[in-house]
């Protein structure tokens, strides 16, 4: 039994979170999050030099072919700092050209989706397939999705049809993306409406749809980590410098207990999103259920960190000059989109049959 | 990753499956002689007590956790009388295998594995508890021997034990750390009385003993005089095996889930409804994050890494399961659960309701053990922010 890291894997993590770590203290984070789009051309250069978008990418393709769990430690880790990069629906839409594409769209798009020089998202109803609606007809696309993750940057939608089938839009006539002034200011989402949009399906790959959904759920819990994570380590560090009545507040029991049932919520969700990212690609029965346990359980720890960690800062962790808040969002990104926990746990509990004997 | 246990250890299961075929028949369980005979041969195989030196009665061999998973799961599968559990062998013979003399190593270890002197840990006082170096209980040396006196509580199998391993302070004028010291004390003796106390289930597990000058030989104490603290600190770390207590909450967690397909209201299946399955789905969760948690802090040992946080998460985490589990079985037995355990008045007739009803009010009682016994919540919530997070240490409640 081996559930740990390689060398490789804790190397590349260390590398992202070098540059994860440098977007903030270089100001550069505060200005994706004031500026009207979050969108840094540079930034997205940056983390693509680090190999970020081959990751999901078979080697045939210039990627490096790596696992569910290799893509969902980049996202705790980019999470943990609140990076403004439009990732994780890159990811995503590469995914779902991954295990639905034709061998042309996975030659034609793949390289470019893993060089980042196309950027790509998903756009789909929420994470009941059997409730996606949009019509391809005609190789045309007539509808609106809502909260696209980067819709209004994305040059490549994979878009999520009714009878869970995939397709492609180019950015370009029969598409308007308008971007949201919302919650979570680091990854931004846009309402898109398609009007005779140009269409490309993807051929009708059994399970692929649901797979992607599973995806999204795996990659939402490991942000919901790594943030859940940054806060515990922030409000630890604080209550350690902060200091009141003479003394650092860290030495209150009452902030003790606080920090400490923080931990306790925390620190065991890591093995719950793990497992969910390994199964993802090693154990197909479990797939769906532990992606569904993984997304509801997280994102409900990450939220409580979150509110427990800006009580901990006081007023300052309030304000919108102190980058508290951005995890705060990022929290009720995580919480809200591609359904709540409690939808996730009615699938959980589906799934795992609890039926009367 | 990878979470097989692989082919060195599937073959290794299949030898002790081999063996337990071999040389265990289930139907001697309650056969003393035959129990024996074959704990005996066990150790010799080298598949109990493997960390105690075959000189003291173990079998000696190389720590690994993964071994030690595969021979308790075979052993239970099998319903083969395992290692014994207690004081006894948890605690006093790794005390003893590091700080004791070769007498003492010698004199108590195989007779404890092997279940022939019973122990009993006297170490909580009524005016010591979270904080036990306040401990009150005196020994001093009067006619050649330990004459000792005060009340310990809370000591379980007391009523049943050969003998007491105890904290006693030896040294009055020292700090409260430095004059206490760890004697060994002859349970049966005219200075000692054992009283039972009922718990809140009803049942006697534990009991308050008197000390009115008991006695003990001189070289009864492990370790110097004014030693005893770190003495009853110092623990072996080999094969720990986070994984244990993980399959115990997994177990537990079935059995809600069983409970929850049985009972009925307004004649609709609990488990059909929407409250009860988010309720169930969030506890799983939590075990499903304490399994997998505990496979990394597992892996991580194995690989000689420190853990971190989750070495001293384990305790409240378990209790916190368990609090969930209590809570959610009492909204699934509803008024079965007005009876005490064992009251034979449960509703449901037969009496495999009425035990598995008994059960679960013994287990919502029950669970709060767990948040108490072994040092509270809130002693672990102190430890985890101090040793977890480095919060500043609180120099008046040392604990360690």
């Amino acid at each position: 039994m081996n559930f740990l890291l390689s060398a490789e894997q804790e190397q590349f993590c260390g590398s992202v979170a070098r540059f994860a770590r440098d977007v903030s203290q270089s100001g550069r984070r505060r200005l994706a999050f004031d500026a009207d789009t979050d969108f840094l051309p540079e930034l997205w250069h940056d983390l693509m030099v680090l190999g970020v978008g081959r990751v999901l990418v078979p080697a045939e393709h210039d990627g490096v072919g790596l696992e569910m769990i290799d893509a969902a430690l980049v996202i705790e880790t980019l999470g943990g700092a609140a990076t403004p990069v439009p990732l994780l629906g890159h990811l995503l839409a590469t995914k779902a050209i991954a295990l639905a594409g034709d061998a042309g769209q996975q030659a034609h798009w793949l390289p470019r989706l893993a060089d980042g020089s196309v950027i790509s998202t998903i756009a789909i109803e929420g994470p009941d397939i059997t409730r996606w609606n949009l019509h391809g007809e005609a190789g045309q696309l007539t509808g609106t999705v809502k909260s696209v993750p980067a819709g209004h940057i994305a040059d490549l939608i994979v878009v999520g049809l009714k009878d869970g089938r995939l397709a492609l839009v180019e950015n370009g006539p029969g598409m308007v993306a308008t971007p949201i002034d919302d919650t979570d200011r680091t990854r931004r989402i846009a309402d898109i409406q398609f009007t005779r949009a140009p269409l490309v399906p993807l051929p009708d790959v059994p399970g692929a749809a649901a797979a992607l959904v599973d995806a999204a759920l795996v990659l939402l819990a490991a942000d919901a980590f790594g943030g859940a994570n940054a806060c515990l380590t922030m409000a630890s560090t604080y209550a350690q410098q902060r200091e009141q009545f003479g003394r650092p507040i860290g030495s209150f029991q009452g902030l003790k207990f606080q920090l400490a049932d923080m931990a306790v919520d925390v620190e065991p969700a890591r093995g719950l999103y793990w497992y969910a990212a390994h199964a993802y690609d090693h154990v197909p029965a479990e797939r769906s259920r532990m992606a569904a346990a993984a997304k509801a359980h997280l994102c409900d720890v990450y939220m409580k960190a979150a509110r427990t960690m800006i009580e901990v800062y006081g007023g300052i962790g309030y304000t919108w000059e102190f980058d508290a808040h951005l995890y705060f969002r990022r929290a009720m990104f995580d919480y809200a989109w591609l359904g709540t926990p409690a939808e996730h746990r009615d699938r959980q509990a589906a799934l795992a049959a609890w039926s009367a004997a | 990753m990878d979470l097989s246990l692989g082919t060195e250890y599937e073959a290794f299961r299949a030898e002790v499956t081999g063996f337990l075929a071999a040389s265990w028949d289930k139907s001697r369980n309650r056969d003393p002689g035959a129990v024996a005979a074959f704990r005996a041969t066990a150790i010799e195989q080298g598949y109990l007590y493997r960390s105690i030196p075959r000189a003291f009665g173990g079998s000696e061999q190389a720590a690994d956790p993964l071994r030690a998973r595969v021979i308790r799961e075979a052993f239970a599968c099998a319903g083969a009388p395992g290692e014994l559990s207690g004081p006894g062998p948890s605690m006093l013979v790794p005390t003893l295998l590091a700080r004791g003399t070769d007498w003492q190593k010698h004199q108590f270890i195989r007779r404890t594995l092997l279940g022939e002197i019973v122990w009993c840990q006297g170490y909580s006082e009524p005016n010591a508890g979270s904080d036990l170096a306040s401990l009150r209980t005196r020994a001093a040396i009067e006619g050649g021997e330990w004459v000792i006196n005060g009340q310990k509580v809370w000591t379980t199998d007391a009523h049943r034990a050969d003998l007491m391993f105890v904290l006693a302070r030896t040294d009055p004028a020292a700090p409260k750390h430095q004059g206490i010291s760890y004697l060994l004390v002859a349970m049966k003796q005219p200075g000692i009385t054992v009283r039972p106390l009922r718990q809140m289930t009803g049942g006697s597990e534990f009991n308050e003993v008197f000390l009115d000058d008991a006695r003990t030989p001189l070289d009864w104490i492990v370790g110097q005089p004014g030693e005893g603290w770190s003495v009853s600190k110092s623990t072996l770390k080999f094969e720990r095996d986070n994984l244990a207590g993980t399959d115990r909450i997994e177990q537990q967690f079935a059995s809600l889930v069983s409970l929850a397909r049985k009972a009925h209201r307004s004649g609709q299946p609990m488990i059909e409804r929407d409250d009860v399955r988010q309720a169930l789905a969030k506890i799983e969760a939590h075990v499903l994050a304490q399994k997998y948690a505990s496979y990394r802090q597992t892996s991580m040992n194995l690989a000689g890494r420190e853990p971190g946080l989750i070495d001293v998460l384990g305790k409240i985490n378990g209790s916190n399961i368990a609090r969930r589990i209590a809570t959610l079985s009492q909204d699934l037995i509803g008024a079965d659960g007005l009876a005490m355990p064992g009251e034979r008045r449960h509703r449901g007739g037969d009496n495999e309701t009425a035990r598995a009803q008994s059960k679960w009010v013994n287990q919502i009682m029950g669970s709060l053990a767990m948040a108490i016994a072994g040092g509270t919540s809130n002693v672990q919530r102190g430890v985890i922010a101090e040793r977890g997070l480095g919060l500043p240490r609180d120099a008046d409640m040392r604990t360690s």
